[in-house]
Order: C-alpha cells, then sequence, then structure tokens
C-alpha cells in the first residue's frame, strides 16, 4: 500500500489533514481512508489523470523567459485536496467580510476626510509616502462608495493552529480561475469522493462576480455591457482573464479594443462599429490605465479612461487608487482601522508586524534579521523578501542597509512555521507548505469564496508558495461534516 | 462583436485550414510521386515553389531531398507556412478568443497543437506519414465540426467561415498547382495514362473522387476535374463553392455592400472560365492569378472590419504588415 499515514510525519508543523499518530482531523476522515486505499498504480493513474485533465484543458500560467519571450507552463497540480470544516470556515468567513468592510471604509476616507488620520489613528507619514495613493483619485465618489470591490487576501495557519492574514491584496488579485479549475479537475479524477462527502460547491463565483460589476452600470439597463479589461496574452494572469470572461459572458477586450469619446463614455470597437461600455472589471494596473493621467508611455492602457470614470460614465472595479490600501506597511494598521470603523476586534488576526518606519521598532528588526522576514511594503509575487533564518550574513547585510535607507518601505514579522498537507511525491505522500488565498467580492452584498486558493509549496522545506517560484495549488474543500 | 475577436477568429479558421491543407498538399505529391515512372519524377521541390517559401527554403537548407522538404512542411517553426507554425498560430489565437469558442473546442485546438508536435517524428518517416497527415486532417475536420455544432452561429461564426474557406480555395489553387508543376513531357505517348493518374490523386487528396465520380458522371480526365474544382457549387472544396460561402457569411454581416460586389466579381470570372482550353502554362498563371484575387479580398475585408478606426481608415495599407501572420505570397 502506497500510503502510510502512521509513517506521516507531521511534528513541528500543523497539518491541515493529519494530527499525529497518523489520525486524520474531523472533516478529512473519509478522505485519508480513501486514499489509504488505494494502490501505488491508483494513485499513479490519478495523478496522471489530473495532469491529462490539466493539459487538455489549457490550464496554464505564463512566465517570463531570459530571452525576452515568455512560455506557458501547465498549472501544477497536486491531487491531494486541503480539508477545512464548514465550522471553522465560518469563523473565517465573518472575519474576512468585517476586513473587507473595513479596509472599504478606510479607502473611502483616505479620499475624502481622512478622518482616520485626524484622529491620529493612521499616521500622516505613511499616507504621504504611499506609493499607491493617487492623487487624481481624490473627492471621486464610487458608486455605492466601495472602491475595492474585488478582494484576495492571503490566510496562513502557524503552528498552534491559529489562523492569520498575511497580506490583502486589493488591486488585480488573481487565482480565483486556478480555484474553479482545481474543483473541475477533482470531479474528474475522484468523482467518487464528492458523492460521499458533503464538499461545499464553488462554481457560483463567476455569476456572483458578474451581478457585482453589473450593479455598479451607470446606465439602468437590464443587461449592462460588462467587459474584462487585460493587459493581453503575454500576462501572466491572462488565462484567468479570459476565463473569468467567459465564464460571465463579458466581452474580454485590451486597451486598443477602447476608446473614450468627447462625451466622456468609452466605447469598444466592433463590427458593427463603436459601442458603449458601462463596467471594466481591470486586470491592469493603476499606473498603466490611462496615459494622460497615469504613465504616458503606457500601451495598455485607454486615453481618457480616468477622465470616463470620474465624471461617472463609466465604473471601474477596482476602483484606481484602491491601492492605497495594499500596502506591508498599511496593513500593519488594520486592526486599528477595525476598531476605528466598525467599533470590533478583528476576528482573524494580523501577523505581528514590525513596522520599520517607527524607529525604536526598527533598531528591534535590525538586531534581530537572524529571526525575522523581511518585506518590501509594496511588491507581490514575493519578490526582495529576506528570509532571516535561512539568508546569509552578507544578505542580512544588505537589508539591513537597504532598510536604514528606506525605512518606509520594510516591515518585518516573526517566521511563522506554515502548516502544511500532504502532498503527493512519487506514489507517497510527504508534507509541505501551504497557504489559503480566499476572495471577497463587495458590492450590494457581501460574498466570499467558499475555500479559496490553496497554495502549496512543491519543494521540501520551501514556504514559497508563488507560482512563478516553484508553488503549486490544491484544491480546497470546506466539508460540512455535520451534514455528512 | 470586437473587431480584434472577429480578427482572431478569422485567423484561427484560416490557421486550422492551413494545417489541413498543408497536410493534403503533402499528401498529393507523395502520391504523384508514387504514381509516376521512376525516370520522370518530379521530386518535392515544387511544393516549396507553390506554397510560396522558395527563398525561406533555400537559406535554410541546402537540398531538396524528400525528408528536407517535408520536415519543412510538416515540422519546421522557421517555416510560417509549416503544418505545426500554422497549429501555433491557430492556438495563440484560438487563445485570446477563449470567451468565444467553445470550451471543447479550445481543448481541441490545443490537443491537434501537441499531438501534432509530439507525433512530429512518426510524420517524417515514410512509414508513419499517412497516419500523421491523416490525423492532422480529422482533428482539423473535427474542429471544425464541433465549431460548427457547438458556436453560436453568429458574426463570430460568420467571420469564422470566411476566414476557412477563403484559406481553402487559395489551397485548392495551390494544390491543383502541385499537378501543373510536376508536369509530364508533352506527347510522350507511353506515359499518357499516367496523366490521369495524376488527376485522381488531386482528386483524391481533396476528398474529391467520390464526389467527381457523382457529379460528373465521366472518368478522371484533366478538362473535367478542372472543371469541377473551378465551377461546381456543391462540393465544398472547388473554388465556386468556397467564395459561395464567404459571398453567403457577407450577408450576415454588417457593411458589405462593396465586398459583394467583389465576390459577385470573382463568381462571374469562374463562371466564364473555359477550362478545356488551358495548357499547363496558362492554367498555372490563371492559378496564380486567382491567388492573388484571394488576396485583394482579404485585403478589403481586413480593412472593412478589423482595421476600424474613429477616423476613416488610410487607404492602400498592406494587409498584413506588422500582424505577424503574414500569408505566404504567391
Amino acid at each position: 500500500m502506497a500510503i502510510r499515514w502512521r509513517d506521516y510525519q507531521v511534528k513541528g508543523y500543523h497539518d491541515e489533514l493529519i494530527k499525529g499518530g497518523g489520525r486524520a482531523r474531523d472533516g478529512a476522515r473519509g478522505l485519508c481512508t480513501y486514499l489509504r486505499k488505494l494502490s501505488d498504480t491508483d494513485i499513479q493513474e490519478r495523478k496522471a489523470a489530473a495532469d491529462l485533465a490539466i493539459h487538455v484543458m489549457g490550464v496554464t500560467f505564463t512566465v517570463y523567459s531570459q530571452e525576452g519571450g515568455s512560455i506557458d507552463r501547465a498549472w501544477p497540480f497536486d491531487i491531494v485536496p486541503r480539508v477545512i470544516t464548514k465550522h471553522e470556515w465560518d469563523r473565517i468567513e465573518a472575519g474576512l467580510r468585517q476586513r473587507v468592510k473595513a479596509l472599504n471604509l478606510f479607502i473611502n476616507d483616505i479620499y475624502h476626510k481622512q478622518q482616520i488620520v485626524k484622529d491620529r489613528v493612521f499616521p500622516a507619514e505613511v499616507l504621504a509616502d504611499s506609493r499607491n495613493f493617487r492623487e487624481q483619485c481624490v473627492g471621486v465618489k464610487p458608486p455605492l462608495g466601495i472602491w475595492a470591490h474585488i478582494c484576495g487576501s492571503d490566510l496562513v495557519r502557524d503552528k498552534d493552529g491559529t489562523v492569520y492574514v498575511l497580506e490583502d491584496n486589493l488591486r488585480v488579485p488573481s487565482g480565483v480561475s486556478y480555484m474553479l479549475e482545481n474543483r473541475l479537475v477533482m470531479k474528474r479524477v475522484f468523482p467518487e469522493l464528492f458523492e460521499d462527502y458533503s464538499i461545499l460547491p464553488v462554481d457560483d463565483y463567476p455569476s456572483q462576480l458578474y451581478d457585482t460589476l453589473a450593479a455598479l452600470s451607470p446606465r439602468q439597463r437590464k443587461r449592462p455591457e460588462v467587459v474584462v479589461l487585460t493587459p493581453g496574452i503575454y500576462n501572466s494572469a491572462y488565462f484567468e482573464h479570459a476565463y473569468l470572461a467567459q465564464q460571465m459572458g463579458a466581452e474580454l477586450v485590451e486597451g486598443r479594443d477602447l476608446v473614450v469619446d468627447d462625451d466622456d463614455c468609452v466605447y469598444m470597437r466592433t463590427v458593427e462599429g463603436l459601442s458603449r461600455v458601462d463596467v471594466i472589471y481591470r486586470r491592469i494596473d493603476d499606473l498603466f490605465l490611462d496615459p494622460e493621467a497615469f504613465d504616458p508611455n503606457s500601451m495598455l492602457g485607454v486615453p481618457g479612461l480616468l477622465r470616463a470614470w470620474k465624471s461617472g460614465k463609466v465604473a471601474l472595479a477596482n476602483a484606481p487608487g484602491a491601492g492605497v490600501a495594499d500596502d506591508k506597511v498599511v496593513y500593519a494598521y488594520v486592526p486599528a482601522m477595525i476598531k476605528y470603523y466598525l467599533g470590533e476586534d478583528a476576528i482573524i488576526p494580523n501577523v505581528p508586524t514590525y513596522v520599520c518606519m517607527d524607529k525604536q521598532q526598527r533598531d528591534h528588526v535590525i538586531a534581530n534579521l537572524d529571526k525575522l522576514i523581511v518585506k518590501p511594503a509594496n511588491e507581490s509575487g514575493g519578490y526582495g523578501m529576506l528570509v532571516g533564518p535561512q539568508a546569509t550574513q552578507r544578505e542580512r547585510e544588505k537589508f539591513a542597509r537597504l532598510i536604514r535607507r528606506d525605512p518606509r518601505n520594510y516591515i518585518a514579522q516573526p517566521l511563522l512555521t506554515l502548516s502544511t498537507a500532504p502532498t503527493l511525491v512519487d506514489s507517497h505522500v510527504e508534507p509541505r507548505h501551504l497557504d489559503l488565498r480566499p476572495f471577497i467580492l463587495s458590492g450590494q452584498q457581501t460574498y466570499v469564496t467558499t475555500g479559496g486558493l490553496t497554495r502549496v509549496a512543491l519543494r521540501k522545506g520551501s514556504t514559497v508558495v508563488n507560482s512563478s517560484q516553484g508553488g503549486g495549488s490544491k484544491d480546497t474543500w470546506i466539508v460540512d461534516t455535520e451534514a455528512s | 462583436m470586437l473587431s480584434r475577436v472577429a480578427e482572431n477568429i478569422y485567423w484561427m479558421a484560416r490557421y486550422i485550414e492551413r494545417a489541413e491543407d498543408v497536410a493534403r498538399l503533402i499528401n498529393v505529391n507523395m502520391n504523384l510521386q508514387l504514381d509516376l515512372p521512376k525516370k520522370v519524377r518530379t521530386g518535392w521541390q515544387p511544393l516549396i515553389d507553390i506554397t510560396g517559401s522558395t527563398k525561406l527554403f533555400a537559406e535554410l537548407h541546402d537540398n531538396s531531398d524528400e525528408r528536407t522538404v517535408v520536415r519543412f512542411l510538416m515540422g519546421e517553426q522557421q517555416n510560417p507556412g509549416s503544418i505545426i507554425s500554422a497549429l501555433i498560430q491557430a492556438r495563440e489565437n484560438a487563445r485570446t478568443i477563449r470567451d468565444i469558442i467553445p470550451r471543447e473546442a479550445w481543448e481541441q485546438v490545443n490537443d491537434l497543437y501537441l499531438k501534432a508536435k509530439n507525433d512530429v517524428q512518426s510524420g517524417l518517416s515514410q512509414r508513419g506519414r499517412y497516419d500523421y497527415l491523416r490525423s492532422i486532417i480529422l482533428g482539423a475536420q473535427t474542429i471544425t465540426g464541433q465549431l460548427a455544432g457547438t458556436m453560436t452561429h453568429d458574426h463570430g461564426y460568420d467571420f469564422l467561415r470566411i476566414g476557412r474557406n477563403l484559406e481553402r480555395a487559395d489551397m485548392t489553387t495551390r494544390i491543383i498547382d502541385v499537378r501543373t508543376a510536376t508536369l509530364l513531357p508533352e506527347r510522350l505517348g507511353d506515359l499518357a495514362p499516367f496523366e490521369n493518374i495524376q488527376w485522381m490523386s488531386v482528386l483524391k487528396s481533396l476528398t474529391g473522387y467520390q464526389m467527381y465520380r457523382r457529379q460528373m458522371q465521366v472518368r478522371v480526365n484533366r478538362a473535367d476535374v478542372l472543371e469541377f474544382l473551378f465551377k461546381d457549387a456543391q462540393f465544398p472544396r472547388t473554388l465556386r463553392h468556397c467564395v459561395g460561402e464567404v459571398e453567403d457569411c457577407l450577408r450576415h454581416l454588417p457593411r458589405s455592400d462593396e465586398l459583394r460586389k467583389t465576390t459577385a466579381q470573382i463568381q462571374e470570372t469562374l463562371e466564364s472560365l473555359d477550362t478545356s482550353k488551358f495548357d499547363e502554362t496558362k492554367l498555372h498563371k490563371m492559378l496564380d492569378k486567382f491567388q492573388l484575387t484571394l488576396g485583394d479580398l482579404h485585403n478589403q475585408i481586413s480593412t472593412t472590419y478589423f482595421s476600424l478606426e474613429r477616423k476613416p481608415p488610410a487607404k492602400a495599407k498592406s494587409a498584413e504588415s506588422g500582424s505577424g501572420k503574414a500569408k505566404k505570397s504567391a
């Protein structure tokens, strides 16, 4: 027999499926029993079936190669799912709703009265140095007062089992299509498990996304013209842009398909002529959106788009400037925001965070670089980080200099021991570290995905889960143990 | 429908059709070579000339033996007209319109590309070649059938059919041209029987032999084969039929009056041809002329629907400039 849970080592970690001594956690029992019964051949067959499904479905992500070209890689997928009980998930979901609500209130406040700064809950100098604050957005009133319609928050679990929010992605978070595709793959590969288990569905996301976007339309129409704006097929998340457009029945447009006319309305070029657009789900960063308002060299954007948005002739999701709250320094203040705007304690805690801008905290960080993770405030994708305990003395010295030179740009966090889940290696399983990215939609209602995208570091011992750096993913099951 | 999307659908269809037709082209030459007596075999160079890649081929290769030519047409990525290049382009175009075409069709395009790439070695061997070409042709036909059966027949589908039929018409002229290029010495008494066998090969490579027999009810001979391939309205690979399909699609599309004048003109020209009067040289010239006419029709479609500007489009713009999808020239 290929998988022996008794031999599976979970010492020092919190494992998502196994408690130790080979015993399965609540919600994972049926799964573990099922896996234990598979022979080597069975496992290889399931793995091959999953690979084939991904291959045939063309699930890819794009990696830029040295030669300047780009290549498509098949999405690395692990067939052992990650399981969370509905009971635990309910609490996480409530925490995410609370968090995103506070974040939207914060962004709206920042572009209007800045009451939170006046009340000294949020430091003015953090705002002053924010790279994602957009002056052009001051005073703008987007529909419903919501700026971040789509948010992807990264959750991690430490060795004691506590779930933390690691960061909030409020600009153009990606990954949701892989969550949806992973489920399709699993249904093709393990149909029998879905019969026995009460696994909550995830398929609703595209229609929820469409409803969220359609509600923003400046024109009252039964079916407003919603489009997805992509940088094009060479973007690493292009697969997702096309996928979501298709699932929503929306046009997938590029900047060159759109034109802002003298009436400040946005039109797309069609075989019939020009046709008006109501809502743009944009997957292009702020600075590339509109060469007239931001980077004049942008080839991806649409000249005049910001003007059209400000005059209320078109809705943009996420709103330009929403990224002001997507900053690892601002992150440190989210629990304070929740308290300030909602009068509540944060349901899901932040990872304790040292803000290097503060002298006392900075000194502590520099003195303890061998124990901490240092992250730049505005990078994503795991770039530009220092993992103190694994770094060389030289790297640590380099970061000490970087931090002193630009303290506003760095935060530090203790190294969490990310939780693990059994992951297939040849024909047996080994623990691999993972995180979870749920997606939260904010509009007239708030919607949280059931589970989210579980990203797993496929390299032994690694905690870097980004797909651009050797990460893969797993299907995420929210299991209703009371219903099964 | 977005102009850019219409253009991508159009090119996807063209490239899928191109992959299929290059496979047919290799097939016909392979059969011709087998049918001819050894001393008069014309070899493989004519295929290079017919696909308009003489210069490129000369840059890449020193000799035009069977294996080199077949690899050039089948698997060489530097040749934009090879089966593999066509499928790469088809897939790239399909990728950008995944929100328009049915998911299964995308999977099939992807699948055909992967299969064509993985099996190319066996396609190069003489024994594996027939199966390889057959699987390309079948794969392309599967996509065509899938799209016919599952894609909404809206404007997008019209552009798909236009692309497919323009490419098919063009490639039919080239497949006929293979025959003119493998011209036998005139009045070579003892070789005469081979001429008709060769025309039979042309028909078979277009899957048109059976249909020819039913339609024309005469034995295979040059004049009748040409009459059939130029003028028959019903067989789906004839010039007349392909241009008719384009015309039919244009009828559904907005702003198509000028374009329909052009297609009507082409149909008239086809109608008035007296195929019995063509000798091989004249036929070759005729085919060249048709390729140019089809190229002009493409340009006109492109200006009308694809390069839509707020200002009226500039005239005399070369059709595929900068698109990286340049059609091989005749």
